[in-house]
């Protein structure tokens, strides 16, 4: 048997700082007093045309939600998000599935794919913009084209994982090329096929919003620009901490559904 | 056939795959513009291209800009190296700190950091200081949270043994922790290099005075599509060629440890 230890009534008395142990709340802590700095800055030192205290920002976030065409801006970078990272899986996953399955086109294709997912693709920006115009298509576009190949390496290194003896040992028993596809290929994949679109949303995040920012008629990039131009802090800092919200929650749910689902996984 | 002879034959296969995907893909392009009428506004001629692509190199017009490119990735892969590499180790030293800082740094990480841009042209400016800020930043994480991990999970029976045959603190560093960590904090640093590359020349397109980025862009703007093709070749080319640089150095302090 166990007895615990008798606690001082005012323990914290004698121990002021002795909730530091506990790292969460030091982490709170921390963010706290940067918190706090940042407001001591910004309301002493700092010239208020550049930087608003955190106060000022939160109470900001009304007003920002009530500027015209914002709401429809938040809603329309969303969208752009969703569609680009659905087509992103969608064509990566068919890509994928086409180049890991034959061992030929895995050799030979494999080294393009590398070659274009390692070359920075904001030079060709431009070129977007010019072939799918100024609206969202563009946006689209771009987010799809930083999202698919994270999960083309992901299927085709999920595909090569699979023991060959499953494969062979499928067949044996009569299955047919989607029941292989189906019962064998697609569960030994899930891991990381759901790592590769943790990583394609971020792409998809990258290129939406680096597109957004370079030329926007009604996304955020729209109103980025405009707060900037307008040397309005308090409601540019708002809309940004709206958007890394949004930022957050998607990645959160990609994250989530990655643990959910390759959970029976862990041998 | 032996075994030798038929992997040769494999590998002779998939390279012409790859030829023929790059011969093909020119002539559809060279066909496009020639024959089908695609408007040189959309796409320019490649042979156009590649007459720009040489007068850009002869005339060595590009020098002005590549060097604000390249001094601004400097500047910035310079400040996240020193300030990534010495946070990360004073935060590994604990296991406390580690359980502090890792969850935030990863956290953060996480947030594409782009969008501050806006933020960071607002406080230094369209000059290079905005791209300098950002670049620090966006490659700062990789490099702290790689030597977070290099550093801080070193096994600790390779730290108990050099202590007990007596090796003072800077003989366990150079001895012990170093070359541990060493080969995840090379591969945060290849990263942090690429992230930052890829981060000056985007805050470079949205939003700058001069640079490589800037350059596509006006010349996207004043419809100089064959110029703008040559750039955007030069920059890839640019770009290919510093990773590769890099890559060779991580694999080349790797094997030198």
């Amino acid at each position: 048997m166990r007895l615990t230890q008798p606690q001082h009534p005012f323990s914290w008395l004698r121990r002021p700082f002795s909730w530091l142990r506990r790292p969460w709340l030091a982490r709170v802590g921390l963010i706290v007093l940067l918190l706090g700095l940042w407001e001591i800055a910004a309301r002493w030192w700092v010239d208020p045309m550049f930087l608003a205290p955190p106060s000022r920002v939160v109470m900001s976030l009304g007003a920002v939600l009530e500027t015209r065409g914002v709401p429809a801006a938040l809603r329309i970078t969303f969208w752009e998000l969703g569609i680009a990272f659905v087509l992103a899986v969608a064509i990566g996953l068919v890509l994928g599935l086409a180049i890991g399955l034959a061992p030929f086109a895995r050799k030979s294709v494999m080294p393009i794919v590398l070659l274009l997912y390692g070359t920075p693709q904001i030079t060709i920006l431009p070129l977007f913009i010019l072939y799918f115009g100024i609206g969202p298509a563009s946006k689209i576009a771009f987010g799809v084209t930083h999202g698919f190949f994270p999960i083309i390496l992901a299927v085709v290194a999920g595909v090569q994982n699979i023991k060959p003896i499953l494969l062979t040992s499928a067949r044996c028993m009569g299955a047919s090329r989607w029941q292989v596809l189906r019962h064998v290929v697609f569960p030994h994949m899930i891991p990381s096929f759901f790592a590769g679109m943790r990583l394609a949303m971020t792409g998809v995040l990258l290129g939406v919003l680096l597109a957004e920012l370079y030329v926007s008629t009604a996304g955020i990039g729209y109103f980025t620009a405009l707060f900037t131009q307008n040397f309005d802090p308090a409601r540019l800092f708002g809309l940004i901490a709206m958007l890394a919200a949004m930022a957050i929650a998607l990645n959160e749910m990609v994250r989530r559904a990655e643990a959910h689902f390759s959970r029976w996984h862990a041998e | 056939m032996r075994p030798g002879a038929k992997r040769r034959k494999g590998y002779l296969a998939s390279r012409s795959v790859q030829a023929a995907f790059l011969i093909v893909l020119v002539a559809l392009w060279y066909l496009a513009t020639s024959r089908w009428h695609v408007s040189p506004i959309l796409l320019p001629s490649p042979v156009a291209v590649l007459f720009q692509l040489w007068d850009i190199v002869s005339t060595g017009e590009f020098v002005g800009d590549l060097a604000v490119t390249l001094r601004e990735l400097a500047a910035a892969f310079g400040i996240a190296v020193t300030g990534g590499i010495l946070v990360g180790y004073l935060v590994s030293r604990s296991h406390y700190r580690i359980r502090v800082f890792e969850p935030l740094f990863a956290g953060i990480y996480a947030i594409p950091i782009i969008l501050f841009l806006p933020l960071y042209v607002l406080f230094f400016g369209l000059g290079p200081a905005s791209k300098i800020a950002l670049g620090a930043t966006i490659s700062f994480f990789p490099i702290a949270l790689n030597t977070i991990a290099g550093f801080g999970y070193v096994d600790k029976a390779f730290v108990a043994a050099a202590r007990s045959m007596g090796a003072s603190d800077y003989q366990l560093f150079r001895y012990v922790l170093l070359p541990a960590a060493l080969p995840v904090i090379l591969t945060g640093m290849r990263i942090g290099f690429t992230v930052a590359l890829l981060s000056i020349i985007g805050s470079e397109t949205i939003a700058s005075l001069a640079g490589l980025g800037h350059r596509i862009v006006h010349l996207a703007e004043g419809m100089e599509m064959a110029r703008m093709f040559a750039y955007i070749a030069f920059v890839v080319a640019i770009a290919a060629v510093l990773n590769a640089f890099v890559s060779t150095l991580e694999a080349r302090a790797r094997r030198a440890r």
